[in-house]
């Protein structure tokens, strides 16, 4: 194992991240805090509790899973598309370095960074509604879990990405209209009969409940399924990028 | 001498079909220079891109000091320190950085006394905590050069390192490469200019259509590669060359105007001399001329008529 080349790939999408801290940090709290007053006081001052939650609490985790997912995607496939655009993916070839260690490298950055901005937004959000957390283990679990199941989503669409306009296509058409309808702002429980069917075909709705369930012990689907769900997804992301490696798709000609 | 790369029967067809390589069979001797020649497309590139493990070979083996580049491609690609011929660079990353970078990613631990040596050694102090993004083409080279030595490789492959370069980087590569051999790299290096090989190479293989159409040691590729042409542009037109001029077997342009005569510079008597005299004597005037090296093309096309 070349753990110094992970460290060094690690470290220096880390620093990208630094260079890029108004971007990366600073839009997301203000992104959040706009929700809070919108969903939060404006339209939540008007709804109910949910499963026995205040509206502006319930939201949380939603709002969390949805800067994980995004973040999570849009870091790890720049992170492996840039040196792909730019020529420079041609050290990282030529390096005694493995496949396993590559992935291990760019998605370990792209998780770490979008746990950071989760992590920072439950803080933002402290400081709008009152939290408790029922199962913190839990909670760190599905973030965590969330984070690497996506930023190896990110990094397959890094790689299959062949312009700027691909790369952001995916997170804009698929990632976001599935968290958006992936129950972050309601209860699935809310939807009429056929939609609440459709929705469960909508893998967000699993990792949602699941976290929300980490928050405040109740949840749409049981812990299990969201569980099973995700970790389906993981092993999805891990099969096609075994596959990208072994044929060298886009990557080795 | 043993050979440090030894590549049999190597063969490259793409996706679409179209053969690069085709039975490549090449050994590289430990700590030599050697020059691989070839026009553009003829397959440099593809060639040193398998041995670096960027592109995947359809067919033969490839060693790196005994070790195969598939199963064993940790060690054999550690030996190996590559420069593309594309300025890729890490834009927005300081100098120091990316040479660290690069040695941490050859698996090396970090020697910041190394690195600021290299930096030393391109002329890059100066330059050492500047965004890359912020250097001159040559000075980008340069860092190009020095990210490929920061894991100190023992085979250093250069491919085509002084396209687009000027006088003085050219020529403080040739320097560098020298000082290199000398500690004991291997240095191979592709390129279409023959006077690049001339001034560097130990040996020189010449690259064509995906084959190896020679390889012979510089000194005696240049004796049979080293033709001149000169070019003399005449005054007035002529219809035909008058025949005291024969023996110099001189090309004629359509339009008469130009006189074309090739000679081999290496000779003891090119013929320059007594042809402008003889000129002279025939009372062809000329109103300037031109010598130039015979290009590779016509080299290639010498060569590829040889071998047919």
């Amino acid at each position: 194992m070349n753990y110094r080349a992970v460290w060094a790939i690690y470290k220096v999408e880390m620093l990208r991240s630094l260079r890029t801290i108004l971007q990366s940090v600073v839009s997301p709290v203000i992104s959040t805090s706009l929700y809070f007053v919108v969903f939060g006081a404006a339209i939540g001052s008007r709804i109910s509790e949910v499963n026995g939650v205040s509206y502006g609490a319930f939201i949380v985790p939603g709002l969390i899973m949805l800067s994980l997912l995004t973040q999570s995607v849009s870091n790890a496939a720049f992170g492996i598309y840039f040196p792909k655009f730019v020529g420079t993916i041609f050290e990282l070839l030529s390096a005694p370095i493995s496949y396993l260690e590559i992935v291990t490298a760019f998605v370990g950055a792209a998780a770490t960074k979008s746990i950071v901005i989760g992590l920072i937004i439950l803080a933002t959000a402290a400081l709008f509604v009152p939290l408790h957390i029922e199962h913190p283990v839990w909670m760190v679990a599905f973030l965590v879990l969330t984070a690497v199941t996506f930023s190896l989503f990110g990094f397959i669409i890094g790689i299959w990405a062949g312009s700027f306009e691909q790369l952001q296509l995916v997170p804009l058409l698929i990632v976001t209209p599935l968290t958006f309808l992936g129950g972050s702002f309601y209860s699935i429980d809310m939807l009429p009969g056929i939609w609440r069917t459709i929705t469960l075909f909508n893998p967000v709705v699993y990792l949602v409940s699941g976290f929300r369930w980490a928050f405040f012990g109740t949840a749409d689907v049981s812990i299990g399924i969201s569980l099973g769900m995700t970790l389906t997804f993981l092993v999805a992301c891990i099969a096609v990028i075994a596959w990208i490696f072994k044929t060298g798709y886009r990557l080795r000609t | 001498m043993p050979s440090i790369i030894s590549i049999s029967g190597v063969n490259k067809t793409y996706a679409s079909g179209f053969t690069a390589l085709n039975n490549i069979n090449l050994d590289i001797r430990r700590g030599e220079i050697f020059a691989l020649l070839g026009p553009n497309g003829a397959g440099k590139t593809t060639l040193i891109s398998i041995v670096c493990g960027i592109v995947n070979r359809t067919g033969g083996t490839v060693t790196v000091d005994g070790h195969d580049i598939s199963s064993d491609y940790r060690a054999a690609r550690s030996l190996i320190g590559l420069v593309p011929q594309e300025l890729t660079v890490e834009a927005f990353e300081t100098v120091r950085n990316a040479f660290a970078f690069s040695r941490g990613l050859f698996g090396k631990p970090a020697n910041p006394a190394f690195i600021d040596k290299i930096l030393k050694d391109l002329s890059l102090w100066d330059k050492r905590d500047a965004k890359i993004i912020t250097l001159s083409g040559g000075m980008k080279r340069r860092v190009m050069i020095g990210k490929a030595l920061a894991h100190e490789p023992k085979i250093l492959f250069l491919d085509e390192p002084t396209a687009g370069v000027d006088v003085e980087l050219r020529k403080d590569m040739w320097q560098m490469v020298r000082s290199l051999r000398d500690s004991g790299v291997t240095v191979i290096l592709t390129t279409h200019y023959i006077e690049e090989a001339e001034e560097m190479a130990d040996r020189v293989g010449v690259i064509n259509h995906g084959e190896i159409v020679l390889v012979e040691e510089k000194t005696e590729l240049m004796r049979k590669l080293g033709r001149k042409q000169m070019k003399l542009e005449l005054r007035e037109p002529i219809s035909t060359v008058p025949a005291a001029l024969n023996g110099y077997e001189l090309d004629l342009s359509p339009e008469g105007t130009t006189l074309t005569y090739t000679y081999d510079n290496q000779a003891e008597r090119p013929g320059v001399a007594s042809l402008l005299g003889d000129l002279g004597k025939a009372g062809i005037q000329f109103r300037d001329l031109d010598t130039e090296n015979s290009s590779l093309e016509e080299i290639f096309v010498n060569l590829v008529r040889k071998t047919q």
